[in-house]
C-alpha cells in the first residue's frame, strides 16, 4: 500500500453498497457522454431486437408502452468513480422483449446501440434475468435527455457506460463484439464489484 | 463513432508511483501539478489518467484527469486542477501536497478524446475544460505542425483565464463576468463560432468540446447550428 502523506479522505461511513474504488455522489447525477444530446421525441423513438433471433421485432413508443411495466430502485455505479444511490427508473423489463423476440441457442452476447451510434456489448446473460431494463421514467418523470431520454436501457450490476443512452435496439450475436468505449480502451464486461475498469482489469 | 487512436491493453492497467516535482499557480482557484514518472508510456494529447490517493487506513480515492502537457517529454506530466469546495482530492493537492510527494497513476486512457496531430482541430473549451486542449496547443507548437488549430476558450474573468500567458494568436478568450477594457462580457455564441466554420479547412475541423456538462451541451449545439457534423465533435464532460 502507497500511502499518501497528509491524504485522510472526507469523512465517511462504510457503505454495503458501495464497490472498490467508489464513492458516493449523493443528489448529483454527472452527466457523461462523448456526443452531442440528440433531440429525439418520443414518437420518433423505436426499439428493435434482432440478430439471432426467431421473430425480429421492432418496437414504437406506445407499443412499448403497452408492454407490462417494471420497475428498477437501487444503485448506479459510473467507471468515473460515483455511485448513486436509491435511483428509481420505470419502463419495461427487458426480459419481457426478449420472450418475444425469442433467441437462438446459439446465441450469446449482444451489441446495444442507440439512435446516435453509440454502441456497447454485452453478454446475454446479463441482459436477461431480470437484471435489465428498457426504461423512460426517472424518479417518476420523464428522463431528460441529457440521460438519455426519451428511453434507455438500463444494466445496473454493471458500470453505466453499458447502460446505452437513446437506446435504438439489440443485435443479437454468437460472438463478442467490441462497443464503443471497449474499443478505447475499456473492459469488455465491466463488473464494479470486479473493477473491470479498463481492458487489462 | 471511431475512436481516434488505438489503446494498448496493457499500458492503463499499470499503477505507477509519479513524484510531485513542481506547483505552479494557474489562476486564484487552479494549479498545475508537475509529476516525474518513470516507466510513463506516453501520451497523445486529449487523453487521461486515473490517478489515486491512499489514506493510512487503506481508504482510496480514484479521480480521472486530463493530461495538460504535450507528449514530447515522457519524463514528465503535468495536470492542472480547480479548486473544487469541498474537493477530497483537488483539496489535498491545493492544501497539503509539496514537491516529494508521491501518488499513484495508471494511464494514459481513452482513445476517443485523442488528437495526434493529424486533423484540423477547432478546440471549445471553459475553465479547466482548457485542461486537456491545451496539450494539443502543445504539441501543434511543439512539433511545429502547419495545420489548422484554433482554439475558442470561455473563462469568468481575465483572471480566471487558465494558461493566460501561454495562449497565442490560435485562440479567442471570451469572458462570461469581466473583461479587459474594450472587450465584451458575455457568453460563448454564435457569433464566435460561425466564423471559424465558416472559414474550415477543405475537410472540415474535427472538434473538440471540454468542460462542465452545461457548457458542452452549450457548445455542441452552436456546433451543430453553425454546420459541423455531429459525428465530428468530440465531448469530454467534467460532470
Amino acid at each position: 500500500m502507497n500511502i499518501t502523506r497528509g491524504f485522510t479522505g472526507r469523512p465517511r461511513v462504510d457503505h454495503p453498497g458501495l464497490p472498490p474504488g467508489q464513492y458516493d455522489a449523493g443528489d448529483e447525477w454527472p452527466v457523461l457522454s462523448a456526443e452531442v444530446t440528440p433531440d429525439l421525441a418520443p414518437a420518433d423513438w423505436t426499439f428493435r431486437i434482432d440478430g439471432l433471433v426467431a421473430d425480429p421485432r421492432t418496437w414504437d413508443w406506445e407499443q412499448a408502452h403497452a408492454l407490462p411495466a417494471s420497475a428498477y430502485e437501487g444503485a448506479i455505479h459510473c467507471v468515473t468513480g460515483w455511485s448513486k444511490f436509491g435511483v428509481r427508473f420505470g419502463g419495461v423489463c427487458l426480459d419481457t422483449f426478449m420472450d418475444l423476440v425469442r433467441p437462438d441457442g446459439s446465441a450469446t452476447h449482444a451489441v446495444a446501440y442507440s439512435h446516435t451510434g453509440y454502441t456497447a456489448n454485452l453478454p446475454l446473460a446479463d441482459l436477461t434475468g431480470g437484471r435489465a431494463w428498457i426504461v423512460w421514467e426517472y424518479d417518476g418523470r420523464p428522463i431528460p435527455s441529457e440521460h438519455g431520454g426519451p428511453a434507455r436501457l438500463i444494466v445496473p450490476h454493471l458500470y453505466f457506460w453499458k447502460s446505452v443512452k437513446w437506446i435504438a435496439g439489440l443485435r443479437i450475436l454468437d460472438h463478442d463484439e467490441p462497443g464503443f468505449w471497449e474499443g478505447n480502451g475499456y473492459h469488455a464486461r465491466g463488473n464494479p464489484w470486479e473493477e473491470q475498469r479498463y481492458s487489462g482489469d | 463513432m471511431p475512436g481516434r487512436i488505438g489503446v494498448g491493453r496493457q499500458a492503463a492497467s499499470v499503477w505507477r508511483t509519479a513524484t510531485l516535482t513542481e506547483i505552479r499557480r494557474e489562476t486564484p482557484r487552479a494549479a498545475t501539478f508537475r509529476f516525474a514518472v518513470p516507466g510513463w508510456p506516453g501520451h497523445v494529447p486529449g487523453q487521461h489518467l486515473l490517478l489515486r490517493l491512499t489514506a493510512e487506513d487503506g481508504y482510496v480515492a480514484q479521480r480521472h484527469y486530463s493530461i495538460a502537457s504535450a507528449p514530447d517529454d515522457s519524463r514528465y506530466l503535468e495536470l492542472t486542477l480547480d479548486h473544487v469546495a469541498g474537493g477530497e482530492v483537488s483539496g489535498w493537492f491545493h492544501s497539503v501536497a509539496r514537491p516529494g510527494d508521491r501518488v499513484e497513476v495508471r494511464g494514459p486512457l481513452s482513445g476517443f478524446f485523442a488528437w495526434p496531430g493529424d486533423r484540423p482541430a477547432l478546440l471549445l473549451g471553459a475553465g479547466s475544460g482548457v485542461v486537456p486542449l491545451m496539450s494539443m496547443v502543445r504539441h501543434h507548437r511543439t512539433r511545429g505542425l502547419s495545420l489548422p488549430l484554433r482554439l475558442l476558450v470561455s473563462a469568468r474573468s481575465p483572471e480566471e483565464l487558465i494558461y493566460r500567458g501561454e495562449l497565442g494568436a490560435e485562440t479567442l478568450p471570451v469572458f462570461t463576468r469581466s473583461a479587459p477594457e474594450g472587450v465584451a462580457v458575455g457568453r460563448m455564441a454564435a457569433a464566435h463560432v460561425a466564423p471559424l466554420l465558416a472559414e474550415a479547412p477543405e475537410d472540415g475541423w474535427e472538434a473538440y468540446v471540454c468542460g462542465s456538462n452545461s457548457f458542452a451541451e452549450h457548445a455542441s449545439r452552436l456546433l451543430v447550428a453553425a454546420g459541423q457534423p455531429v459525428d465530428r465533435i468530440r465531448i469530454e464532460r467534467f460532470g
